[in-house]
């Protein structure tokens, strides 16, 4: 029996907040003036308890987290923002320090926090694939034999002299993508990387990270992408405020994520933030006659109002509603511009309330669960929220089997069948 | 990959305050990436700038005409039997390898502040490979440095064999300042506006635009306090033959000094790394 490749021993991740609404980082100017200051108040109070502690609290991002991973598994890690997710892959990729416990790991590790990490747009495309793969622990000779590879998956042979500024943000991304997919470690930590390109791009990706967990290797994998998370992964870690909260086969905690996060609530609000140039501000469940609700019959279809941000005006947008079934199965997504193409020219900033139908007359009864995102299609996503869970329930009707069982399957239809006179 | 390594996976800990012991290891299994950063940096260089490689000819050239102008034609200062727009090219060389070589790592760390956020390696490749990547310009005013010596007639002797030792001298002392002032950069963002000052403030007072020998005796050692000061007499030495009296105990002072700069340096960046992705 071989040994784990990865074994996390209570480990933690302290962080200094300041509560002063401050820079990350300091200026010298600013201690030297603190500095100054307590010196004055020294001189005035000279028995005066010492001050400094009350401004700074600290904050755990992660907490007596333990578990191990088995050579050859692949292990989705699941939580909300903030969970404290990117802060283990941090520290797992030794980025940063853990404040306290220890890891092993045994085996070469790559980790991918990000796509297209040290591009320089002055360079190009062929220079760009050797600096990036080397910055991703690629040996030159290695990068060399698989060259042709990476610019056959990117698709970008013609385009391989020009400086990638040059480049349209989805070729940029094919590339990124491409250079990291070809790493070969024997431990993979990825975050969230799939979440680029157009859809055909993506499932481009995600066989790539199959084939790569089909060769046996370790893959830790985070993402919001409850499908993606289920499709690839053995089991499943799901971290709640810095915390390791249940560690098993990946549906069980994916059913449980889904259907224990968000169940009950039919509205719910996000902080708004400053920096992002869209973000979901509110999403609301209505049946209807308008009121809010969880709870539906089968063959109603729930209506999701989404109030949204925009900080600056944007072109190419979509606003887009993401329904996946509680085992992580993503069932459909419609998107605002959809039906509507003018959408997709500038919208100006400002607050945009919207709503959708949802077309779920012919689903079966069970937990849905809905995000929403807003993004430039196939190039980048501004925010994506995991928003809300609601039940679709069995009303007794044709769906019922006669022994009070759940029919199987996503959807169902009351098909007429006949039967055709003996021959 | 049916190497050693994978059959025999080597175990790595990961804990808080982890000893050094394989930082010096690790340092060396990336320096691959020591050399990318090298040739990116270079090739941005010149990519970026219209005139490229003429740029880094035409800087030293115009300074070095100005220093002959003001100190040597107004100021009549001595130059010992070099001509002065020798004495000050001889100068200019590693000085202009210096401030360049300072001025781009100390901000090294800041401008790949993206890498340090996403990727793990020893953050020490960052201020190196500035440090490697100014050498090209320097090649560069060798050769500049080569033809205005041809054209009076100076040739090298034997000395031009030291020229290597006080390259390495000025590398020394580069990468040790760098190295300070690439973790204080990424601790107190306002270091930026100090180095430029100390560069200005620098070439003032190192003896760039006249020799060390104006500098009164009694005070040539504490002069020597300046580490670039010993590396600037060792390039005029090793160059200009014969021609310039050189003060010994000054280069000695200014390679221990150097040295000195280089191991605190290490030090004060090693203690500084681990917290750096947490605060950049």
């Amino acid at each position: 029996m071989s040994a784990p490749a990865i074994s996390v021993r209570n480990v933690g991740k302290k962080y200094l907040l300041s509560h002063q609404p401050r820079e990350q980082y300091t200026a010298l100017r600013d201690v030297l003036s603190d500095g100054v200051a307590a010196f004055a108040r020294r001189l005035r109070h000279p028995f005066a308890p010492g001050e400094r502690a009350d401004s700074v609290e600290e904050f755990w991002a992660l907490q007596d987290v333990s578990f191990e991973i088995k050579q050859g598994e692949r292990v989705g890690i699941i939580g909300r923002n903030g969970a404290g997710k990117s802060t283990l892959l941090k520290i797992l990729s030794r980025i940063t320090e853990p404040s306290t416990g220890s890891i092993r790991i045994r085996g070469k590790v790559a980790s991918l926090l990000e796509v297209g990490t040290g591009f320089h747009p002055e360079l190009t495309g062929r220079e760009n694939i050797y600096l990036n793969g080397a910055i991703l622990g690629m040996r030159r000779e290695e990068i060399r034999r698989k060259f042709d590879e990476i610019v056959q998956f990117a698709e970008i042979e013609k385009f391989l002299d020009t400086p990638v500024k040059r480049y349209s943000s989805g070729m940029y991304v094919r590339l990124a993508f491409a250079v990291a997919a070809h790493l070969e470690p024997e431990i993979l930590v990825v975050d969230e990387v799939l979440a680029v390109g157009d859809a055909q791009f993506q499932n481009k990706c995600l066989g790539k990270m199959e084939a790569v967990g089909r060769e046996g290797r370790t893959v830790l994998f985070v993402s919001h992408n409850m499908g993606a998370i289920n499709k690839l992964c053995d089991r499943a870690i799901w971290l709640e405020s810095g915390q390791l909260l249940e560690s098993s086969d990946t549906e069980t905690v994916v059913q449980k994520y889904l259907s224990s996060a968000f169940l009950g609530q039919s509205t719910r609000q996000f902080p708004v933030k400053s920096d992002k140039a869209a973000q979901v501000l509110q999403v609301r469940l209505l049946n209807g006659e308008h009121q809010e609700s969880t709870e539906f019959g089968l063959g109603e279809e729930p209506f999701v109002e989404v109030r949204y941000l925009l900080n600056h005006e944007l072109t190419g947008i979509h606003v887009a509603c993401i329904v996946t079934t509680v085992q992580g199965v993503h069932a459909f997504s419609t998107a605002d511009t959809d039906t509507n193409p003018k959408f997709f020219e500038a919208r100006p900033a400002g607050e945009y309330v919207s709503w959708v139908r949802l077309p779920m007359k012919d689903f079966n009864s069970g937990i849905y669960h809905v995000a929403i995102g807003i993004g430039i299609p196939g190039v980048q996503i501004l925010d994506r929220q995991e928003a809300l869970s609601f039940t679709l329930h069995d009303t007794g009707g044709f769906a019922t089997l006669k022994e009070g069982a759940r029919r199987a399957g996503l959807l169902v239809f009351e098909v007429p069948w006949h039967l055709r006179e003996k021959p | 990959m049916a190497t050693e390594e994978s059959l025999q996976p080597e175990v790595l800990l990961i804990e808080p305050e982890a000893p050094a012991l394989h930082y010096w290891r690790d340092l060396w299994r990336y320096r691959e990436l020591l050399w990318f950063l090298v040739w990116r940096d270079v090739l941005v260089r010149y990519k970026q700038t219209a005139i490229g490689v003429l740029w880094s000819l035409l800087r030293p050239l115009l300074a070095m005409i100005a220093f002959t102008l003001v100190f040597g034609l107004f100021a009549k200062m001595p130059s010992g039997e070099a001509p002065y727009p020798l004495l000050v090219f001889a100068a200019m060389l590693p000085w202009n390898f210096f401030a360049n070589a300072l001025s781009e790592s100390s901000g090294a760390l800041i401008g790949n502040a993206n890498l340090l956020t996403k990727v793990y390696f020893p953050r020490m490749i960052v201020p190196l490979s500035s440090v490697i990547a100014s050498l090209l310009d320097f090649a560069i005013s060798l050769g500049v440095m080569a033809a205005i010596m041809l054209w009076y007639g100076v040739f090298p002797t034997w000395r031009v064999l030291a020229l290597p030792l006080f390259l390495l001298l000025a590398c020394v002392a580069a990468t040790g300042a760098g190295l300070w002032f690439s973790a204080l950069n990424v601790k107190y963002r306002d270091f930026r506006y100090v180095v430029p000052f100390l560069l200005q403030f620098g070439l003032y007072v190192s003896p760039v635009g006249f020799a060390s020998a104006v500098v009164p005796e009694k005070w040539r050692l504490f002069y020597a306090l300046n580490p670039m000061v010993g590396v600037i007499d060792g390039f005029r030495w090793a160059l200009l033959g014969l021609k310039v009296e050189v003060f010994w105990p000054g280069i000695v002072l200014s390679t221990f000094l150097s040295l000195l700069l280089l191991a605190g340096g290490l030090r004060f960046f090693r203690g500084t790394e681990r917290t750096m992705a947490d605060v950049i």
